[in-house]
């Protein structure tokens, strides 16, 4: 162990043999046959170490040769893969707006194909009986007439709805029990939208319902679906569907629905 | 019984009459008005005249017949400041913009295709056979064949007499991004996914050679020189995702040049009628190459996103070539080449009317440049809310249609780049917009499976095609006028 660097200031002094960078190389050349001739000597454990260090070794040095040489190789599965959803060039690495948004018109096709036209998701629904769906109001000087009745499920009116003369409604349907908009989920895509309420074309309880415009859960809804741009087969712009009611609105305080596609 | 109570019927007071149109106002018989007939380009035909102030475009249009001394009679549309005279000199200039009868009224007249193309009403076939989506849908110059390039990997080529398939072109191994016929329908180039492009011979049906292997991501656009600049119609541009376009000489299958420059993919190429390429890329400029010596010639920019398109004002001549309405066939090249050449001056008016180049991007708007004259752009075309993604000049270079995710079609002026009339009607985006030969209707087809055609003069909606089950992503309307092809999602191609 040199004291000082004594060895160094030499070298920078002097320099180096002329033939250093040969003895270096040879030297570094034979080091490879000295290693084996140790390896075969040693023996027990330590064989067993050594020989699991070189082994490691080894291993690297196969993995560079190999990268070094994939430069070399042709691959046949270098080019991608065919994929499906072929767009054309204006339309290469945008992402395409929500698909969601844009149904399938040839998705709709197919279902309608598939399945009966007219199966709902929810075919049996409790029915609702009086007592339940209305209150009783009892009007009058001494509060004895008991002919009105309040709604006291969610409820549709049209717009332009007008009430009956006070004196004459029997039904009243409370403002905070209006709804104009429902929340309507696509089954196919399980997107949900907003949608407004066009009408109520049938509560299954009771037709009287209908014509009130009850809401409760299982009501076919007709909704106004122009903001999803579909198109008929004829080119005509659809604007209207039919949704079914899935929830009690009167407890959650919103509409949901499931189209009926 | 006393007097009778008299019986006034109620008469509901009309609210919503709406006021009689205004008498037709006639001029006071035998007022004149001195006007001068003036060409597009601003040469001035004949003396100022005195006009009646009560003459019809019909006899105007006799008019300038006998002084610009034609033979057969071709038809015109006459402006006075933008304004088109439609019924009468009278009521549309005097009456309609306050004009006096004492000035002189400047008339430009601007001639219209003499032939008329009938419009599209119906689809004559539904054509099956692609089994993924036809990515790409174009005629051939003379309208004799059509091509399609899809997502399944193969190209194929079309019978239009018979409306059946002719041939299946494969060897492609990925989608078919674009299909570019030679202007002398000898060859027919097709780019894909797969870093290729193929060439086909199209009458029979045999490809001409393995795959040119150059380009290192999909090909986005494939552009061949115009015959009028080249007898032989062998060199072609491709445009590719890897920023480069590399010009190829079709019958020796090699890379003649490759120009690099664009730093971002390349996703038009167009070759000017004036020998320079045109290309578009989305790293907002547009370069302009001299393809002889390859070297770049100037960068247009301008715009703040992608270029999506690019389009020329001598579009329809370039790529139609020899090709008329006449739908004469050529014996020999040197004829096809000769038309071609005489084809390309009537349009330029023999190289005084410079070519315009359009270039719409995803910042919502169009700029309109003349780029062998300078780097500055003419116009900038604002107006459209959703990305730009499609343009096309009509046959006579007047009007410029643009197609925008904001589902509606635009028509600017080609020569000024003013704003003329939106057409609205789709209600998906619209994907690609193409003219009829004789620059009188538009057709556009959109992301909501309708195609529709829209009348330029009455700026309304002519015909509405629908019967695609999926988006469309490819129109063309052919040369010869007689048919409109489209493909889309839904793998179907309808003619």
């Amino acid at each position: 162990m040199p004291q000082n660097e004594y060895i160094e200031e030499s070298i920078k002094k002097h320099g180096r043999r002329l033939d250093h960078e040969e003895r270096k190389r040879k030297k570094e050349a034979r080091e490879v046959h000295s290693r084996s001739a140790h390896a075969q000597k040693l023996h027990g454990l330590k064989a067993k170490l050594y020989n699991k260090k070189r082994h490691n070794e080894k291993i690297q040095m196969k993995k560079t040769i190999k990268m070094h040489e994939e430069r070399n190789n042709k691959h046949k599965s270098d080019d991608q893969p065919v994929q499906e959803g072929a767009v054309p060039t204006y339309l290469l690495d945008r992402e395409n707006q929500t698909r969601a948004k844009v149904l399938s018109n040839m998705i709709k096709q197919k279902r309608k194909e598939k399945a009966g036209k007219w199966s709902v998701p929810l075919p049996k629904v409790k029915g609702m009986d009086e007592a339940e769906v209305f209150k009783v109001l009892k009007t009058g000087k001494r509060k004895t007439k008991q002919w009105k009745r309040v709604v006291t499920k969610a409820t549709f009116v049209g717009e332009g709805f007008t009430r009956k003369p006070p004196k004459y409604e029997r039904f009243v349907r409370p403002m905070a029990l209006r709804y104009k908009k429902a929340h309507v989920t696509h089954p196919e895509l399980a997107a949900t939208f907003c949608l407004p309420i066009l009408g109520v074309k049938k509560n299954p309880s009771s037709p009287m319902y209908t014509q009130l415009g009850v809401i409760t859960k299982g009501t076919i809804l007709e909704v106004n679906v122009s903001e999803l741009g579909l198109v008929t087969q004829s080119g005509k712009v659809v604007w209207g569907k039919y949704a079914q009611v899935t929830n009690n609105p009167e407890n959650d305080g919103c509409i949901n629905a499931v189209l009926l596609v | 019984m006393g007097g009778e109570t008299k019986y006034h019927p109620y008469v509901k007071p009309n609210r919503y009459k709406k006021n009689d149109p205004a008498p037709p106002v006639k001029p006071p018989s035998g007022t004149t008005v001195v006007a001068q007939f003036k060409s597009l380009d601003g040469d001035v035909c004949g003396p100022p005249l005195n006009l009646p102030a009560d003459a019809t475009p019909e006899q105007l249009a006799l008019l300038l017949n006998n002084l610009l001394q034609n033979e057969d009679p071709l038809p015109y549309s006459f402006l006075v400041d933008d304004t088109e005279i439609k019924t009468d000199l009278h009521l549309d200039i005097i009456h309609g913009l306050g004009r006096s009868t004492e000035d002189q009224i400047t008339i430009l007249y601007r001639p219209q295709a003499v032939f008329r193309v009938r419009a599209v009403t119906r689809c004559s076939s539904s054509l099956t056979g692609h089994t993924e989506a036809i990515l790409s849908v174009c005629f051939s110059p003379d309208g004799t064949q059509l091509a399609t390039g899809s997502g399944d990997t193969t190209v194929r080529i079309w019978d239009l007499t018979t409306e059946t398939p002719q041939f299946t072109l494969s060897g492609h191994k990925n989608w078919v991004q674009i299909v570019a016929w030679s202007p002398d329908c000898s060859i027919l180039a097709s780019g894909s996914m797969d870093n290729t492009v193929r060439l086909w011979d199209p009458k029979t049906g045999k490809p001409l050679g393995d795959a040119l292997r150059a380009h290192s991501q999909v090909i986005t656009s494939i552009a061949w020189e115009p015959m009028h600049l080249n007898e032989n119609c062998n060199r072609f541009a491709s445009a590719s995702r890897d920023g480069t376009i590399r010009i190829w000489d079709a019958t020796l299958r090699k890379v003649i040049l490759t120009l690099a420059g664009h730093t971002a993919p390349v996703m038009s190429v167009k070759w000017g009628g004036e020998g320079l390429i045109y290309s578009g890329s989305r790293d907002k400029t547009i370069k302009v190459w001299n393809p002889n010596e390859g070297k770049l010639v100037r960068t247009l920019e301008g715009h703040a996103h992608w270029v999506n398109h690019l389009t020329l004002s001598t579009d329809f001549i370039l790529r139609t070539g020899p090709h008329d309405h006449t739908g004469k066939s050529f014996a020999t090249k040197s004829e096809a080449f000769a038309a071609a050449v005489a084809r390309y001056n009537a349009a330029t008016a023999d190289g005084t009317r410079k070519e315009r180049l359009a270039s719409c991007s995803d910042d919502f708007t169009i700029f309109l440049w003349e780029p062998s004259t300078g780097k500055k752009s003419l116009t900038r075309m604002t107006g459209h809310q959703q990305p730009v993604t499609h343009l096309s000049f009509s046959p006579d270079g007047v009007t410029l249609a643009s197609a925008s995710f904001d589902k509606s079609v635009k028509l600017w002026d080609g020569l000024t780049g003013t704003f003329l009339t939106t057409l609205r009607g789709h209600v998906g985006a619209v994907f690609q917009v193409c003219w009829s030969s004789d620059s009188r209707q538009v057709l556009s087809g959109s992301r909501d499976s309708t195609l529709k055609t829209w009348d330029v003069k009455n700026k309304k909606l002519r015909h509405e095609l629908p019967g695609h089950a999926d988006e469309v992503y490819s129109v063309d309307w052919s040369p010869a006028g007689d048919r409109v092809a489209s493909g889309g999602k839904d793998r179907i191609l309808k003619m």
